[in-house]
């Protein structure tokens, strides 16, 4: 069974990301760049079903610049076999990224497709639903736990209050959830091994996708910062605070 | 950064690794005087201190730039690679003056992981610095050398199977050179403590894992002799380049520590109704220790590019060691200054990283040796003594 992985080159998690002065973007310049962490779940599944037995190819796509090369091979060296990208200019919306996804999808006829639910850049949550879609299979997002029985894949998903198990038949969607597992990290010689895996490189044109957009960024801003807080003397006080200035209660 | 990080992929998992490390971690460690066990048995399952380490012995077959990526990180992620560093540079000695024997014997086991090499055996109490003077002796009798003498400040030798030991074999008064006379020997520690070697803890200001050795008629076997008996200084001379250029690594990742927490530390605090970075007295020192980081992260670079390349590096590898050290005790002090009280309170890690990285002004090679060793022989001025 061959597993397709998507995973995306975005701002790490680790840090403080700022809003640019003029307001059009956050600041990415001298920023950490890494692996969207849901993606990494989403390698890490991946690996994890090929070390079971169960895959037998693991193939890691990511649509970017080139420099999302270096999230492949970070994705080559937690043990997927192969790396696709596809070469983008820019920001590109979830819809653009999940028709070129669909073209890797025709090229590789893969049987599972693992995504991040989501990821930390954009919080778009659209990707994997999307792709679903356009690629007529069956989906279960939010995955804290996958089991391949068959044609089927069972897969248990994070909804509200509780969780939720559902049957879908292969090729389907996963969507990964933060719970679903907790990724190994790349060793030395794994790293080494990664930078001689076959990594091939499409345009869009190649998949005969047109990168069109449909969304225009108008404003990025920083949350408003939050306000010291104050002392009341009594209950009595704080009720008063609450019904007159903060308006909370009435 | 205003130049591209090199071995991108290396510290990024290397960051990864750490990252499942913290600073509870490292505090709990130091609390305790304890080795960071854990720590270093991952660092080594993931290969990275096999970094140096050929191919056909089971390593990596990096570059020394790979290894200073390596500790760098560590360094930077809020770690301490004191744990576990000298396998990298004590390696180089096996590597370079070994026997094709010894290799096999001990290196493919040093890259798995099987066998420890973090000793490097040189300070004496009596002679300090000045190397030539060591006293621990090998006296030849039959297929074994016999060990006498003591050494003082050898880190790691209760958590290492191997020892690196410099040893005179003839006494320096018979010698042409005062150089001349010494000898490497690798010794097997797991057989000599007991039999002719006894260790005992040094208390430090930092938890350094460092022991007093003591050498009462310890036998070795003549075959774990390393290169040319006599010759063992110059065995030991191209390892301590290497040694000084990656200290000179951790150096720059305990600087570039510093300074991002006195950044990140000094945009959000307030205090008079402001951010304290937005006052120039606090502002201009941090700049000012990234300025000396980012410059001597390059020295570290360009010693690290000359001994990649097989070239001299004695200088820039003394260089880089001095101004790494000064930049990240300047972006400690920094870093101290900006935390006001809170520098002081352990959970920070900011005192403890400033406790760590004074070190590195005196081990392996004090600051005051390196300006001797630039004045009288880069600038030719008269030796001193
Ligand atoms: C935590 C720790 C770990 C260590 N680990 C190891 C280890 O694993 N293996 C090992 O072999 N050693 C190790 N050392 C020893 C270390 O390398 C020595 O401490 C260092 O080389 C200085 O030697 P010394 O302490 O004898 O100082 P000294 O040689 O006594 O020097 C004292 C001071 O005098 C200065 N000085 C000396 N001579 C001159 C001169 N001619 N001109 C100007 N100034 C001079 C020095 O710069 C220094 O500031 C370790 C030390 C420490 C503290
Ligand atoms: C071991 C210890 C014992 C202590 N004992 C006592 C005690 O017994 N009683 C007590 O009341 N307190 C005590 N303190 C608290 C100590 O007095 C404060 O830590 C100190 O006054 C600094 O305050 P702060 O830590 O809040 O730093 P901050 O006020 O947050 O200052 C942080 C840094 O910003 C700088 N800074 C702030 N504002 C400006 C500005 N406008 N321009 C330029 N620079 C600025 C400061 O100089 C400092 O370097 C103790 C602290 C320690 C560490």
């Amino acid at each position: 069974m061959k597993v397709l992985v998507a995973v995306k080159r975005v701002v790490d998690y680790n840090v403080k990301v700022r809003a640019k002065a003029d307001g059009t973007d956050v600041d990415l310049n001298n920023v950490k760049m890494s692996i969207n962490p849901f993606c990494e779940i989403a390698v890490e599944e991946a690996v994890r079903l090929k070390e079971a037995g169960v895959a037998t190819e693991v193939i890691a796509v990511s649509v970017g610049e080139k420099s999302c090369q270096e999230q492949i091979r970070t994705a080559l060296a937690l043990g997927a076999d192969r790396g696709i990208q596809v070469e983008t200019d820019g920001k590109v919306e979830p819809l653009v990224i999940a028709k070129l996804l669909k073209a890797v999808v025709d090229k590789e006829q893969p049987q599972l497709v693992i995504l991040g639910k989501q990821s930390i850049d954009g919080d778009n949550n659209q990707t994997g639903q999307m792709l679903g879609a356009l690629a007529n299979m069956g989906q279960g997002t939010f995955a804290s736990e996958i089991a391949v029985e068959g044609d089927k894949v069972n897969v248990i998903r994070e909804i509200d209050g509780g969780l939720q198990t559902v049957s879908l038949s292969l090729p389907a969607i996963v969507t990964t959830d933060l719970r679903l597992n907790e990724p190994r990290y790349a060793s030395l010689p794994n790293i080494m091994k990664a930078k001689k895996k076959q990594l091939d490189v499409y345009t869009p044109d190649d998949l005969g996708v047109a990168v069109t957009s449909h969304i225009t960024q108008i404003k990025v801003e920083a949350p408003a910062e939050r306000k010291a807080g104050i002392t009341v003397k009594d209950v009595e006080e704080l009720v008063d605070k609450l019904k007159n200035e903060a308006k909370i209660i009435s | 950064m205003a130049i591209d990080q090199t071995y991108p992929e290396i510290r990024a998992a290397v960051a990864s690794l750490c990252s499942q490390y913290q600073g509870g971690y490292w505090r709990k460690m130091d609390a305790a005087k304890a080795y960071p066990t854990e720590f270093v048995q991952a660092l080594t399952s993931a290969g990275f201190l096999a970094t140096l380490i050929p191919e056909n012995y089971g390593g990596a077959g990096l570059p020394l730039g790979a290894g200073c990526a390596v500790l760098e990180e560590v360094h930077r992620s809020g770690g301490n690679g004191a744990a576990c560093h000298a396998q990298m540079y004590t390696m180089g000695t096996l590597l370079r003056h070994g026997s094709e024997e010894q290799k096999e014997q001990f290196l493919p086991a040093v890259a798995e992981g099987k066998l420890r090499l973090q000793t490097f055996a040189v300070t004496e109490p009596a002679s300090g610095t000045d190397t030539s003077r060591i006293r621990t002796n090998a006296v030849r009798d039959g297929d074994d050398y016999v060990i006498n003498g003591q050494k003082v400040f050898i880190s790691r030798t209760e958590h290492s199977d191997l020892m690196i030991l410099l040893v005179r074999t003839t006494p320096r008064e018979q010698c042409v050179k005062h150089t001349d006379g010494m000898s490497v020997l690798l010794v097997d520690m797991r057989e000599a403590v007991g039999n002719g070697l006894s260790i005992s803890p040094i208390d430090t200001m930092m938890n350094h894992a460092s022991t007093e050795l003591f050498f009462d008629d310890l036998r070795v076997p003549v075959c774990n002799l390393i290169g040319e008996e006599g010759q063992g200084f110059k065995c030991i001379l191209d390892g301590m380049n290497a040694e000084r250029i990656l200290i000179a690594a951790e150096c720059i990742g305990d600087a570039r520590w510093f300074t991002a927490k006195s950044a990140e530390y000094a945009r959000e605090r307030t205090v008079f109704d402001r951010p304290i970075g937005a006052n120039q007295g606090i502002q201009f020192p941090i700049a000012k220790a990234h300025i000396q980081t980012e410059a001597a992260a390059l020295m570290v670079q360009q010693a690290a590019d000359l001994y990649d390349a097989g070239r001299s590096a004695g200088a820039e590898a003394n260089m880089a060691k001095l101004l790494a050290s000064e930049a990240s005790w300047a972006a400690g002090d920094t870093c101290i200054q900006t935390h006001g009280g809170y520098g002081f309170a352990a959970e920070y890690d900011v005192e403890r990283k400033f406790r760590e990285t004074r070190l590195y002004q005196i081990a392996p090679i004090s600051t005051n040796l390196i300006l001797s060793y630039v004045a009288t022989r880069e600038l030719q001025l008269p030796r001193s003594f």
